[in-house]
């Protein structure tokens, strides 16, 4: 990574604060509401695509909630934690009010997850294991967007995407990796 | 004529032969199964650990679509192969809402990786 590049951590994160959008507000910019719900054409196929994605955001604000109660994070990682799982609490509300609007049950969180809560040593490694979820994000979004059938859902999931996206980046800055590895993600 | 192009375009049908997987660049392909999958441990998608030879649908304490669990398949490289190419045409229903991985060599180191990954400790 070139030196004039790096960002000392702690205005990193005072910077990544104030500039992460609002995935609320992206959606409701998205238009994503009752009249394009129905409008779809097929929208069993996309509450399941829905419901697959609200799984998901549920267990990720799980997992931050462990990484919060751990007593690894310092600040303003922990600060930074929270204000992640906000976000995913913002897209698992209106993926489910989405699901409802298509008449479809939005699924409901689990009654457990069964986290690797033993490899959980240190803040780098809860860092880490968020890491990974958020890459996996981006790629599931990824895997979403080309297979809903309402246009406005694609749009909706891709500004999703690009948070979890930046969530991704911000966890690798603060693990002292290069934040953006590649030119286009998978 | 009109069977040869039926055979063809049967053939277009079929995912591309997937040509020999590495496991090692299986592992990266990976990670774009961590939103919901993990090897050891079932998550919003079940564990992957001893897939090969393993009923699509039978991981105890897992709840399955029904569309998957009365699939019929014995998940091994072929049907691997061609779930993963396009897994809500190969099983409409599936509650995974994810496009696939289109790229043939992709899938062949994917699936390459699950094959590795043996059989479950528990």
């Amino acid at each position: 990574m070139p030196e004039s590049t790096i960002v000392p951590r702690r205005s990193f994160f005072a910077a990544a604060g104030k500039t992460t959008l609002s995935a609320g507000a992206v959606l409701l910019l998205a238009g994503c509401g009752t009249r394009q719900a129905a409008m779809a054409a097929d929208p069993a196929a996309d509450v399941n695509v829905l419901n697959a994605a609200l799984g998901a955001e549920q267990e990720a604000i799980a997992a931050y909630q462990v990484g919060a109660e751990s007593g690894l994070l310092t600040q303003p990682v922990l600060d930074l934690a929270v204000q992640f799982q906000g976000h995913h609490k913002e897209h698992a509300d209106l993926l489910a009010k989405t699901v409802r609007d298509f008449g479809g049950q939005p699924v409901e969180p689990l009654p457990r997850y069964d986290f690797p809560t033993e490899q959980l040593t240190s803040e780098a490694d809860v860092l880490r294991f968020a890491a990974g979820l958020e890459k996996g994000a981006v790629s599931a979004y990824l895997g979403a967007v080309p297979l809903f059938h309402e246009r406005e859902l694609a749009k909706a999931a891709a500004s999703i995407l690009g948070d979890e996206a930046m969530h991704w980046a911000v966890l690798r800055q603060a693990l002292g990796e290069n934040p953006v590895p590649v030119a286009f993600v998978s | 004529m009109i069977l040869l192009l039926s055979a063809s375009l049967a053939a277009a049908a079929q995912p591309a032969a997937a040509p020999g997987g590495d496991a090692v660049r299986g592992a990266a392909i990976y990670e774009r199964c961590q939103a919901c999958h993990s090897l050891e441990r079932n998550r919003t998608g079940p564990k992957h650990c001893g897939l090969i030879g393993r009923r699509a649908g039978g991981v105890a304490g897992f709840s399955y679509s029904p569309a998957l669990e009365h699939s019929g398949i014995v998940w091994s490289t072929e049907s691997l192969d061609r779930f993963l190419t396009a897994p809500l045409a190969a099983v409409p229903g599936t509650r995974m809402g994810y496009a696939g991985v289109k790229d043939p060599q992709e899938r062949a180191d994917l699936i390459a990786f699950l094959a590795a990954a043996g059989p479950c400790d528990n």
